[in-house]
């Protein structure tokens, strides 16, 4: 417990700065929403406004700064107001009975976490059979390797509503295949390239042990090598998770999807809506926070078993 | 070549290829080991003793000469697992009980549940370690681990072990204590036993058999028949016969350094 405090300075820290910060961010708006409603603005008109600097109208206007906190269409809500729409879209719809309606978070998150679980799954699979193929095979580490590293190297965003497209053409209805699709190819990376590394921290004297037993390849690859691998594959698995997730969201942008938190950051980007934008991506935040945490445990439990200490 | 032989060598070279040129690890080595023999190997760093060892074990291939085991080519005795290999480092898995680690060549060897549990039992007593089955290497001292390590090597019916410098990492009375240990063991299950070390008075308290060797190329200076008696308290090393080999030893490493 002795890390609470530094841990919360930390977190008093960034919230200070973003509260600070919804100061300039917000003042123009305010100043436009005073000046509408008939106070009088230095100097007047949004156009001239567009000249002055930041600094200068923040001076010049010391009694509408407060405005900017309490905006309804701030261009950066404060801590407050985020939270304040988190609840009224998680906590005070359950408290309604209506957890999974489609004003609330928790069923975009629902939505969301679903493609996240199925690419993770597909992800993690593949990238460990694809490690498991380049460390017993020196073809596959030529032919696989170079293309996994390309693979990263195009941006998902250019590669996501190609797969949609595609997915659509050879006949998969819905969004649910692509999404996963599009989550896995983000999530697969990390999970091969540390199962790789995993897969072969087994030493030569370790090896050769095996060898003086006679024993066959399947046995010196679970009595050993899969074992050995654990530990790398749970620190593949907390970044495969949060990549998953990423994919997801990233899947849900392009495809006019009306359903899960990429779409609620594109809805709330096309209606100007900023608190929906915010509050989408602080529940997609605390949702991988919650998926890495899980995973977090289960490594403990798993590694405290295995000896190994975590 | 006679009937009881464990290990018949002759003419055994291993020229390893580097890339500074070919590296003379043995070179014309003859060496006969009869069953029930405690030989040690000593010599300085690159005599060429761990790779014999490796040679007979089958984890390196001779490039010239022949060596059996047991009567046949080291291959078939591997894949026979006539040999228990023990190396420098204990190696345990860390993943896997003190049990768990001596029942591993147990499970690959496809020996029954009750096989196991008692062959488990018995090498923990033989090693001095009952009621550690279920701890965890790092929990163990390192000699202990050690010992862990020799127990693994004995569990399954080899009757050849192969030990590459076991005790080299411990300190003086630990290895004390192991050697007497390994002794009573050697007694008690009438092992041929191959011992790699650095240290003269080890290889003389523990050997019926001691082979020096010198480095670059690899070979065999020495070969002392210890006229010690099969039964060595600790005692035995103020004696004037252990100073005498010891002494016949230490000849032999100067001489191979002579002309090296």
């Amino acid at each position: 417990m002795r890390s609470f405090v530094p841990v919360l300075t930390v977190l008093l820290v960034l919230l200070g700065l973003w509260w600070a910060a919804v100061a300039p961010m917000n003042l123009r708006t305010a100043l436009d929403v005073a000046e509408r409603a008939g106070e009088t603005v230095e100097p007047e008109g949004s156009v001239a406004r567009r000249e002055a600097g930041t600094l200068r109208l923040m001076l010049d206007n010391s009694q509408h700064v407060a405005t900017g906190y309490s905006l309804d269409r701030p261009r950066l809500p404060t801590p407050a107001q985020v939270g304040a729409e988190l609840w009224k879209t998680t906590g005070s719809m359950i408290q309604r009975g209506r957890a999974f309606s489609k004003r609330s978070l928790i069923y975009h998150s629902w939505i969301t976490l679903q493609s996240t679980l199925w690419g993770f799954f597909l992800g993690t699979s593949l990238g460990i059979i694809g490690a498991v193929a380049i460390v017993y095979s020196r073809v596959a580490e030529m032919s696989l390797l170079p293309w996994a590293i390309i693979s990263q190297t195009i941006p998902i965003v250019a590669l996501a509503p190609m797969i949609i497209v595609l997915s659509n053409q050879v006949g998969i209805e819905g969004r649910g295949v692509p999404k996963a699709i599009i989550s896995a190819y983000l999530c697969y990376f990390p999970v091969l390239v540390s199962m790789v590394k995993g897969l072969r921290s087994p030493q030569t004297a370790e090896l050769d042990l095996l060898k003086t037993y006679n024993a066959s390849g399947w046995q010196s690859f679970a009595k050993l090598r899969l074992p050995a691998s654990v530990p790398y594959l749970f620190v593949a698995l907390k970044v495969g998770i949060a990549a998953a997730l990423v994919g997801a969201i990233v899947g849900e942008l392009p495809t006019g999807a009306i359903s899960g938190l990429g779409a609620r950051i594109l809805i709330g980007d096309q209606f100007g809506t900023p608190l929906a934008i915010w509050s989408a991506l602080f529940a997609a935040a605390i949702l991988a926070g919650v998926l890495v945490t899980l995973l977090d445990i289960l490594q403990r439990l798993v590694l405290g078993r295995m000896g190994l200490r975590a | 070549m006679t009937s009881d032989s464990v290990i018949y060598a002759s003419g055994l070279s291993l020229t390893f290829e580097t890339n500074d040129g070919p590296v003379h690890a043995l070179r014309d080595v003859d060496l006969e080991i009869s069953k029930g023999d405690f030989v040690s190997f000593i010599g300085p760093s690159g005599c060429g003793k761990t790779t014999f060892l490796r040679v007979m074990a089958d984890l390196e291939a001779p490039t010239g000469g022949s060596v059996t085991v047991n009567g046949v080519s080291p291959r078939e005795a591997r894949l026979a697992r006539a040999y228990g290999y023990v190396f420098q480092a204990a190696g345990l898995y860390p993943w896997r009980t003190i049990g768990g680690n001596i029942r591993l060549p147990l499970e690959i060897m496809g020996y029954d549940k009750a096989q196991q549990v008692e062959r488990v039992a018995r090498t923990l007593e033989l090693v001095d370690l009952e009621g550690f089955e279920k701890k965890f290497p790092w929990q163990l001292s390192g000699g202990m681990q050690q010992r862990a390590s020799i127990a693994r090597a004995l569990a399954f019916d080899a009757d050849l072990l192969l030990m590459d410098e076991p005790f080299g990492a411990l300190d003086e009375i630990v290895r004390d204590h192991l050697n007497e240990q390994l002794l009573a063991l050697w007694d008690q299950t009438g092992k041929t036993i191959c011992f790699v070390t650095h240290s003269i008075p080890e290889a003389v308290f523990l050997s019926t058999k001691i082979v020096v060797m010198s480095p670059r190329p690899g070979r065999v200076t020495d070969v002392i028949d210890s006229p010690l008696p099969r039964e060595r308290p600790l005692e035995i090393r103020d004696t004037q016969a252990f100073w005498d080999i010891a002494h016949r030893v230490r000849e032999g490493l100067r001489a191979g350094h002579g002309d090296a």
